[in-house]
């Protein structure tokens, strides 16, 4: 019975690392995400696919790192590289802002030349 | 002749930039060329509608728009102004409010100050001489507390740190053009300035309330802007340049 139950978080586990990594693979594939962002996502499902068949592994991590109770290592190696990676996009989000406020302020100055230069030829022509 | 940009940041300032930008023309100085140049920053309004009908009229055409596609904020507004001036080959930069709390006749006094004391940046100051509007009590205790901080970092004591009302030489303008602040820029901009070694020198002027629009500092965002300029201005000590 014990058997069966661990099994079966087993096979859930494997199912549903493996819709997760062809959910991001179909993201990446239409274009949606960019492979430079995708690249975190792919690698986490492929750990957890590799740890869900290989399941002495997670003991054995557990045990070189000193954490007690295997599940423990799962939660904390995950919050760790959750947080790891939102500052990522903090980042990617900030330098956005940078290069949005560049672009908007090019746009702005150029939008002034071009109408000054319409003056100046409207001038000429009626000087003409 | 000495060549004056006049830089306007407006968002929905459609009941007080007609007047700001009439007062800036009626401003007259021997020997210095004044130039209106508005920053609409996307306004949702008619602001820009008005500047550019201000525009087209023969009397009031001696003035520039800028137009930004997407809300900047006053940081972002007022770097396009600036960097205008510091394409164009100004020697000076006035920021004036498009709300109308700054009065152009005040300009003079910051020029002056600037040319008399070789100084690079003039900031206009409500609280030297404690005339005309004077803000609320928790702002003052706002403004106290920036200035403890700011004397902090650079030893200098500036009374009115949140004064948008300032004027640049073309050395503060090329390192403006490199880098300002979006967000609640006076105060840190003051550090950046005095850690690239300009001179700033605060100018005693009398302010008016707003004539229109709402305040870029409303009630509930007080602590927040307390907060982010405090980490503001302790990043921008840190940082390298």
């Amino acid at each position: 019975m014990e058997q069966d139950i661990s099994y079966r978080i087993q096979i859930i586990s494997i199912v549903v690392s493996l819709i997760f990594l062809f959910y991001v693979s179909r993201l990446i594939v239409k274009g949606k995400l960019r492979e430079e962002y995708a690249i975190f996502w792919v690698i986490g499902t492929v750990l957890l696919i590799i740890f869900s068949f290989w399941r002495k592994g997670l003991d054995i991590f557990a045990e070189l790192v000193g954490v007690y109770s295997p599940p423990n290592l799962v939660f904390t190696a995950a919050i760790f590289a959750v947080f790891i990676y939102l500052i990522h996009l903090s980042v990617v989000v900030s330098k956005l802002h940078d290069k949005n406020k560049t672009m908007a302020q090019e746009l702005a100055l150029t939008k002034a030349e071009l109408k000054e230069q319409s003056k100046d030829k409207k001038i000429k022509e009626s000087d003409d | 002749m000495i060549k004056i940009a006049a830089v306007v940041p407006a968002y929905n300032e459609e009941e007080s930039i007609t007047n700001v930008v009439s007062s800036l023309h009626a401003l007259q100085l021997s020997g210095v060329e004044l130039l209106p140049v508005v920053v609409n920053d996307c306004s949702i309004d008619r602001t820009a509608d008005i500047v550019s009908k201000l525009e087209i009229q023969p009397n009031t055409s001696k003035l520039v728009l800028l137009d930004l596609p997407v809300n900047l904020g006053i940081g972002g507004a007022v770097q396009t102004g600036f960097r205008y001036a510091f394409e164009k080959g100004f020697d000076y930069a006035v920021q004036v409010d498009g709300d109308g709390q700054h009065s152009a006749a005040e300009i003079p006094k910051l020029l002056e100050a600037l040319q008399a004391t070789d100084s690079n940046v003039a900031i206009g100051s409500r609280f030297i001489q404690k005339e005309g509007f004077q803000s609320t009590g928790m702002r003052r205790m706002g403004i106290n507390y920036l200035k403890n901080l700011i004397r902090l970092f650079t030893g200098l004591s500036i009374l009115d740190n949140t004064s948008g009302f300032r004027m640049l030489d073309r050395k503060a303008l090329s390192l403006v053009n490199e880098y300002y602040p979006d967000e609640y820029p006076e105060p840190e901009s003051i550090i950046i300035y005095v850690k690239n070694k300009l001179k700033i020198i605060e100018v005693p002027v009398s302010m008016n309330e707003r004539q229109g629009g709402v305040s870029s500092i409303r009630y509930f965002d007080q602590l927040y802007y307390m907060v982010k300029v405090s980490l503001a201005i302790i990043y921008s000590y840190i940082r390298n340049k």
